[in-house]
């Protein structure tokens, strides 16, 4: 038996009001310019493993591949320090790859291996499209592992595969294309049902027992005749967050599981489905430990910091969908691979030195001390996690961004350090000395076809 | 270990320098042919007798070959060097401890830059390969950090600093006003430049020195050759560079108030030079004011004010053309430009004129000692260059 041992979450800062697109209510969560679905799983990864469990299997899930060919994972890996042993697994190309991977995730588990399983999508629709509308960007993260460890043990699962013309994007499209919806509610409205009755059965529940069913579809109403088939009540269904965040293609059925997990009491028995050509369904029960593996944020801490004062132009702009005026400044250079190779460590997963002779801190780190001058002595130290503020700071409305003016600080670690870094997710009128600030991993540009990460500092949320 | 500098060994007998601005027509070579011919005329010598060349320039070329196939010189030694903004000036230095070693009786020291052919807004500061994990700031950027750190020090208000920055920015373009080999050569009112539009920080568009196509080029003897050349030779007093090891973004301790690089290349130039009271004893400068709080600080990393007290004098009048110690008399990097490789002999090439007696205008009444300095960098990071200058041995 396995189960999951931590989780972490992630809602980017930004949210696109559906007044803003044209018309409709509540808003949709957005990945700002710097963001992509392997920085937020970095981050949503980074809650998961506070309490730094060793993982021997990385299991990423996306439909937004930053790179069609290259191991994406590897950039997680590395930013989140994970031992270059770890076996790596990539899932993409469908929503329901995301409970897909929990569900390996949680096989492998039961054969003794402890697996970071991480989803992060952004979800890009055609403009004035309901994908456009009705999607959103986000990510989330789980341990799993072996069941004596678990927040919350696998009691049940169940799937079915369907050869179905539903959604689709060609690899040269920008966005997906959908068939007529009455055709896909037609042949994935009885699948859902018969795989949530095949999980509940393989996991001997009685769907009263459930106390949440979260029911994740490409299409919601593919969907909506599960509660009826299964005689729940209205409270029992989990709230798929339409209004706040919008589908977070193959975050979201984890997404959704995570909020559920923030607020779920030992004993509590949980149905998850997610429907895309077929369905995977998991039933879980959350065991007595399950307030040792929350994230220090929960969902709604993610979703209650947040900014809605995006244009819709300005999204537009951040996807590369509308062209703009660039700034008389030279393109970003192409980070080089023998030297992002050299500094991996740097540059990932944040670590600097420290000078142990005097204690100097440097970021980046260095061979030879500032202060006393030794070589050779330096203590490595990794800065991802520490606490630092605002020493100084300036607005930079010459520098090349989407998102001028480019506030650019000098920070001061709490543990002695200094760093020059972008600020990102902030109000550039609402800096000052002082402020405090943490660290969050950032795909700063994509120059000649070679995506940069490095680490900005955001104001704390 | 010591700094023992060459005090009067080496004298300047000749310079030429082109006017600074948007060259649209005009290559780098053109503007070294120009700047050198002046030089050659001025020094009353021939390309032949010209012994070696230390050429600078930031990024408008590689090696000595961009002044010897520009002039054809034949088979002359032409070192190229680098040192970011204060390339100009490290030209000097290294031509100056050529002559002063022996090794050669006649050398010029030339810069060029050409930085208006990349189509870009500000400069383009050219780097190697990297990870991708360096700051993006821009030059503005950087020295805007200057601003509220000074604010934060030594009590001042920001608005008060807004006008102390601009009547930096006034004074130099008056300055440039009267300099006809000056890139911005219009008086520009207090209001105008209290108002232009924000480029980064505290700086609008008038706290930052012009982007231009340039080349000024020095000639250099021994001492004791000078009057050989020329009745008004200029003898280096001193010449003093310091390269910091990034302490400003390192150490938690810097608080972006001072350029460390400045106060000991300042200190050793003064040592050099026997300078004492260098608020007394320079009757001018030409500080690399690339923006204008730089040349606050400056002041005050200079010893020209006390500490927190540089704006007072600025407010006063002391650095203005007409004060006790005019700062950039020909504009400065504000008005005359900032072509880099050939910004620091732009600046001997005013204390050339000034001691002299030749500025026009712009003279100053019977200058003793003149002081140019360079500096390359950020805040926090970078290099620096003081030379001293006088028109009499001793």
């Amino acid at each position: 038996m396995s189960g999951i041992i931590s989780y972490g979450a992630y809602v980017p800062y930004y949210r696109l009001t559906r007044k803003a697109i044209g018309g409709g209510k509540g808003e949709r969560a957005i990945a700002s310019h710097d963001e992509d679905s392997v920085s937020m799983s970095v981050e949503a990864g980074r809650g998961a493993l506070a309490a730094k469990p060793a993982i021997d299997t990385l299991v990423f899930a996306t439909n937004s591949a930053p790179y069609a060919e290259k191991l994406n994972a590897a950039a997680i890996c590395s930013a989140l320090d994970l031992p270059a042993q770890v076996n790596t697994i990539e899932l993409a190309n469908n929503t329901r790859m995301g409970l897909a991977a929990l569900l390996l995730g949680t096989d492998l588990g039961k054969a003794g291996r402890t697996s970071l399983v991480c989803a992060g999508d952004i979800v890009i629709g055609a403009p004035g499209g309901a994908r456009e509308r009705d999607s959103g960007d986000a990510a989330v993260a789980f341990v799993t592992g072996p069941e004596e460890n678990a927040i919350a043990r696998v009691l049940g699962r169940a799937s079915t595969t369907s050869e179905i013309l539903d959604v689709w994007r060609l690899p040269t499209d920008r966005f997906a294309r959908q068939w007529e919806e009455r055709f896909g509610i037609e042949v994935l409205g009885p699948i859902s049902i018969d795989t949530a009755q095949r999980a509940l059965a393989d996991a001997n529940v009685a769907p009263e027992a459930l106390a949440t069913v979260i029911l994740d579809a490409t299409n919601s109403r593919d969907v909506a005749g599960v509660p009826r088939a299964l005689g729940l009540k209205p409270e029992q269904v989990a709230d798929m967050l339409a209004g706040s965040v919008g589908r977070s293609g193959v975050a979201h059925a984890g997404l959704v599981l995570a909020r559920t997990l923030d607020q779920a009491q030992p004993g509590d028995k949980i149905l998850v489905l997610s429907t895309a050509d077929g369905c995977d369904a998991i039933v879980l029960e959350v065991s007595d430990k399950i307030a040792e593996g929350r994230p220090e944020r929960s969902v709604d801490h993610w979703l209650a910091s947040s900014n809605n004062e995006i244009a819709y132009n300005t999204y537009l702009k951040w996807r590369e969908i509308l062209p703009f005026e660039p700034p008389r400044r030279p393109d970003p250079d192409r980070p080089a691979a023998p030297i992002m190779k050299r500094n991996e460590r740097w540059k990932y997963a944040f670590y600097g030195s420290r000078c142990g002779k005097c204690g100097q801190g440097h970021l980046p780190p260095q061979r030879v001390c500032l202060k006393c001058q030794s070589i050779d002595e330096m203590v490595d130290e990794r800065f991802a996690d520490a606490a630092c503020k605002i020493t100084t700071y300036t607005l930079d409305h010459l520098a090349y961004s989407l998102q001028p003016p480019v506030v650019s600080t000098v920070v001061d670690f709490e543990c002695g350090g200094r760093l020059a870094c972008e600020l990102t997710d902030v109000d550039p009128s609402d800096v000052a000395i002082g402020d405090k600030l943490e660290m969050t991993f950032r795909r700063f540009y994509t120059g000649q076809g070679v995506h940069n990460y490095f680490w900005k500092a955001r104001p704390q949320r | 270990m010591a700094s023992n500098g060459i005090k009067d060994q080496v004298a300047i007998v000749g310079m030429g320098c082109t006017p600074f601005g948007e060259h649209w027509g005009r290559s780098a070579a053109d503007m070294l042919i120009d700047a050198a011919s002046d030089a050659y005329k001025s020094a009353g010598v021939e390309p032949a007798d010209v012994d070696a060349y230390w050429l600078g320039t930031f990024a408008s070329g590689i090696s000595g070959m961009v002044f010897s196939e520009a002039l054809k010189t034949p088979y002359k030694p032409v070192t190229r060097l680098e040192n970011m903004c204060a390339t100009g000036s490290e030209a000097i230095r290294n031509a100056a401890y050529a002559v002063a070693s022996g090794a050669y009786d006649l050398v010029m020291a030339v810069g060029v830059e050409k930085l208006k052919d990349g189509g870009y807004s500000g400069l383009v500061i050219p780097g190697p390969d990297g990870d991708g994990t360096e700051s993006s700031m821009t030059a503005p950027a950087m020295f805007s950090l200057l601003a509220p750190a000074y604010c934060e020090k030594y009590g001042v208000g920001e608005g008060e600093l807004k006008d102390v920055l601009s009547h930096i920015a006034w004074k130099n373009h008056v300055a440039g006003a009267k300099n006809p080999k000056a890139q911005f050569r219009k008086e520009v009112s207090l209001e105008k430049i209290c108002n232009s539009p924000r480029i980064a920080g505290m700086f609008g568009v008038f706290d930052c020195s012009g982007v231009s196509d340039g080349s000024a080029a020095a000639i250099l003897c021994r001492a004791e050759d000078a009057y050989k050349y020329t009745d008004k030779p200029v003898f280096l007093k001193a010449l003093s560079v310091a390269a910091g090891p990034n302490e400003g973004f390192i150490s938690e301790e810097y608080d972006f108030t001072t350029f460390q690089e400045v106060v000991v290349s300042a200190q050793d130039a003064y040592k050099q030079a026997g300078i004492t009271n260098p608020r007394e004893e320079i009757s001018m400068a030409e500080v690399h004011d690339c923006f204008t709080a730089t040349e606050l600080v400056l002041m005050e990393d200079m010893g020209f004010s006390e500490r927190g007290e540089g704006w007072k004098d600025v407010m006063e009048g002391r650095f203005d053309g007409d004060g006790a110690q005019p700062i950039n008399p020909d504009g400065g990097l504000k008005s005359f430009g900032h072509p880099i490789g050939a910004s620091g002999l732009r600046m001997m090439y005013e204390m050339w004129l000034q001691l002299r007696g030749e500025a026009g205008e712009r003279q100053i009444k019977d200058p003793k000692l003149g002081l140019t300095h360079n500096l390359g960098g950020q805040p926090g990071r970078c290099v620096s260059f003081i030379s001293i200058v006088g028109s009499e041995l001793g």
